[in-house]
């Protein structure tokens, strides 16, 4: 089982939380003066990519809050944890490389 | 307005039915598992931002600090506070809730803070016992061992898949605190799961 670490509870398995998509997609400035194509880009179009990927989870069995994970699309491997207050983590490029990590301690 | 003193008398905790089934499903012997239900504890929700002025002013009525940490319990006395996220806490008392709710709220009067009353949301299922370790393990994913897991610990889990709190006392003494839908579903679960730590209760005192 995929086991990730709260920032605030620590290691759990990974029932205890729910995917909440990809982090960092902010809310547009002004939502009205966007053209439709621009606000489905917002609402529906997100990355895929193969590695590294930031997203947001809840830990909705424990301290129900959200928070960011960086994982490794192509290992499951959970490369970083950080809050919501924190910035995206640099992700060192041995680690993508080789998909090896320390497990987001 | 109703009359809250008849209504006093007429509450139902949410395992009362069960009480003599809990009774004689406990498992005696050496890994013997008690099961008994703590009905009608006062349980506050507390929301504050940690460090704060207001926190400092409700920590002052509780007798007992905040705890930062997850897992971690203060209060040795009237009440007990458990950590539920970095800003959300549960205080259990044997105090009305009435009055500690007023204190709390007044103590927080000016700042900001949530103070609820949460009584009826949970209640209590004590397993306690040489084998009440063991009983857990078999439906709570958490790792219950005493090198991870503490006396006066407590976590919210899950236990045979539905959420609860689990609050660890000492060794031998579980406090599982389901919500007040879920607690037959505990309770018939946690009868199952003791059978096989011995000679049911019943069947000792032949009753």
């Amino acid at each position: 089982m995929l086991q990730i670490k709260c920032p605030w509870c620590g290691l759990r398995d990974e029932t205890e939380y729910k995917y909440g998509g990809q982090a960092h997609v902010a809310y547009p400035e002004d939502p009205a003066a966007l053209s439709d194509e621009e606000w489905a880009q917002y609402l529906f179009f997100r990355d895929n990519p193969k590695g590294p990927f930031a997203e947001r989870w809840v830990h909705s069995g424990g301290c129900r809050k959200w928070f960011n994970a960086v994982r490794d699309t192509r290992t499951y491997e959970v490369l970083a944890v950080y809050t919501n207050n924190d910035p995206r983590p640099e992700i060192s490029p041995e680690i993508t490389a080789t998909g090896v990590a320390a497990g987001g301690q | 307005m109703a009359d809250l003193t008849t209504l006093q008398g007429l509450r139902r905790s949410p395992l009362q039915d069960m009480a003599a089934e809990l009774r004689n499903g406990s498992v005696q012997g050496d890994r013997a598992v008690l099961l008994r239900e703590w009905p009608f504890l006062t349980m506050v929700n507390i929301r504050v931002e940690p460090g704060s002025e207001t926190a400092g002013r409700i920590e002052g009525v509780l007798g007992a600090s905040l705890p930062q940490q997850c897992g971690d319990v203060t209060g040795d006395g009237a009440h007990s506070v458990l950590w539920l996220g970095p800003d959300e806490w549960l205080v259990i008392s044997q105090a009305a809730p009435e009055s500690l709710v007023g204190s709390l709220q007044s103590a927080a009067e000016g700042g900001r803070a949530q103070i609820v009353d949460v009584s009826a949301n949970r209640t209590v299922v004590e397993v306690t016992g040489p084998g009440a370790r063991e009983v857990l393990e078999k439906g709570c994913p958490t790792d219950l061992h005493p090198r991870a897991f503490a006396d006066n610990t407590a976590i919210s889990t899950s236990l045979a898949r539905v959420p609860v709190l689990l609050w660890k006392v000492d060794a031998n003494t579980f406090r599982v605190m389901p919500r007040a839908s879920l607690a037959s579903y505990v309770g018939v679960w946690l009868l199952d799961a003791v059978a096989e730590f011995g000679p049911r209760a019943s069947a000792v005192e032949g009753v």
